[in-house]
């Protein structure tokens, strides 16, 4: 098992190879007390938050892109419904730089942001640091290492070796801060064909490989389908109400079947 | 699309002033929603040489069509190149390489400092919670200016934001060299009713320009603090039809589904 209750779990891709059809299993799976790790929680975590796997969201941007609110998302925090929900939020560029450091094994990153901000002092993972060469004053973000990173991608071959191509986010540097990782693939090939400006991810980084086609849906995976964009603004009245949200998780997941996650 | 289908909305005015207010080939890191509407009209009347730079990574985007999301698969591939969420942050946005942030607000407040947080006086128990942080913090501080666009309204336009997310002038002039930030901040905040720039002196928000059929008592009464008119008060020309046809346009490229390939 990859992922057990309790764990810290990183969900990457930026807009772009979001691993839905992963999520969905955890959520079928019933995991509870997670601590679910991602920059733009999207609706794929407000999917998480409603069903109750989620003890704890460290975020930077909890909107559903272009269409408004992430409804799951607020009454957590508004109602604690289904379940308080913990939050550790910081800015992009923050959580960006929190992955960076864990990739690169060091406690903390450093850049300049949070200044004259109220986000420090709400959150943790934020200080203040004096450059040891100039006497600047800069600010630190801890590092971000989480027990799981779950990533998808659009290609792997049959030793799992991983590619990923487009908007590439922040998935290499989940998957290296991780102690763990899942990668969902839209295809298995016999070899990778090397592609313009793609990550590659060698298999002694990657804990598990799954096919799983369309695994992005309904955000998008460059090169094999478009973002569904009109599911993301029917997501707005599913997730607006307790009962639209509760009767499509038994119609569209509980009671459909595990993908092979 | 030349025709004049109906009356001038508040938005399309809004929109086409702040279109304007971003010059040809002028380097813009774009926000989403109605920021990344106003730059892309901008590109395609008086400032094609305008370059789109947004968080996803994409560098250089020649959108066709008006994304939903700032990921969408037409930035990417009309991009001049692809970056990491961790590179875009750093290497482009922190070293003050960008002209002109873009953003929009839920609240704005008098020092133009701007909250996209939470509403209410406990961050804990939130009256509303809204999406959080993403981009901006770094963004207002980074860019060389900044212009946010935002409808004005007495809930918008308050006296002290309840949670300082991005800084604008922070309590009054020269707060922004005493936290260190590069650029100048806000130089233009855009409404449906008028623009607001900082005063020279105080930085405090002041009416400079009203839409025509707008009266100042209006914009008076749409903001939460006693609202200061500029003695040299001027009227925003009207959208010409050019650019209303380019606005209106561009807005029905917003299709239903992402379209990369």
């Amino acid at each position: 098992m990859v992922i057990a209750d309790g764990d810290a779990v990183a969900l990457e891709g930026f807009t772009h190879l979001i691993p839905f059809a992963a999520a969905h299993e955890i959520i079928r799976q019933g995991r509870r007390d997670l601590t679910l790790i991602r920059l733009t929680p999207d609706i794929i975590l407000d999917r998480m938050i409603g069903a109750g796997c989620a003890r704890k969201l460290v975020f930077s941007w909890g909107g559903n892109p272009g269409v408004g609110s992430l409804h799951r998302f607020r009454d957590a925090v508004e109602n604690d419904w289904p379940v308080p929900l913990e939050l550790e939020e910081h800015s992009h560029a923050g959580m960006a730089n929190r992955l960076v450091a864990g990739a690169s094994g060091l406690p903390f990153a450093v850049l300049r942001g949070y200044v004259g901000t109220d986000l420090a002092t709400h959150t943790t993972g934020v200080a203040t640091i004096t450059c040891p060469f100039t006497g600047e004053a800069l600010t630190a973000v801890s590092a971000l290492r989480p027990d799981v990173a779950v990533i998808h991608a659009q290609r792997a071959d049959r030793e799992g070796n991983v590619q990923l191509w487009g908007i590439i986010g922040v998935q290499k540097e989940a998957v290296l801060a991780a102690h763990r990782s899942l990668v969902t693939v839209e295809e298995l090939v016999d070899q990778l064909e090397p592609r313009p400006g793609a990550v590659v991810l060698p298999n002694w980084v990657v804990t598990a490989v799954a096919e799983v086609p369309g695994g992005a849906r309904p955000s998008y995976a460059q090169g094999y389908y478009d973002r569904d964009n009109e599911d993301y603004r029917r997501w707005d009245a599913i997730g607006r109400d307790r009962d639209a949200f509760r009767g499509w998780l038994e119609r569209e997941l509980l009671a459909t079947e595990s993908t092979k996650a | 699309m030349s025709e004049l289908g109906g009356a001038l909305s508040a938005d399309e005015r809004m929109t086409v002033t702040a279109a304007r207010a971003l010059g040809d080939g002028v380097i813009c890191f774009v926000g989403i929603g109605l920021p990344s509407t106003a730059a892309n009209l901008a590109r395609r009347t008086h400032a094609p040489g305008l370059v789109l730079i947004y968080e996803s990574g994409t560098i250089g985007a020649k959108p066709t069509t008006l994304p939903l999301s700032i990921g969408d698969g037409e930035l990417a591939i009309t991009a001049d190149s692809v970056v990491s969420v961790p590179e875009i942050f750093n290497y482009w946005l922190q070293p003050g390489r960008i002209d002109v942030g873009f953003l929009g607000a839920a609240q704005i407040d008098r020092f133009a400092n701007i909250n996209t947080t939470m509403i209410g006086a406990d961050y804990d128990k939130p009256k509303v919670r809204l999406p959080g942080a993403g981009g901006a913090p770094e963004i207002a501080a980074s860019c060389g200016e900044v212009i946010v666009i935002v409808r004005q309204n007495r809930r918008s336009f308050v006296e002290r934001v309840d949670f300082v997310t991005s800084v604008g002038f922070g309590s009054a002039a020269g707060d922004r060299e005493r936290l260190g930030f590069s650029g100048r901040g806000p130089v233009k905040v855009i409404t449906d009713l008028g623009v607001l720039e900082p005063d020279p002196e105080t930085c405090e928000l002041t009416l400079t320009s009203v839409h025509s059929g707008v009266d100042p008592e209006q914009a008076r009464e749409a903001t939460g603090w006693p609202l200061a008119i500029s003695e040299k008060l001027t009227v925003t020309p009207a959208p010409t039809q050019a650019e209303l046809d380019a606005l209106r346009e561009l807005l029905a490229t917003q299709t239903l589904n992402g379209s990369d390939g």
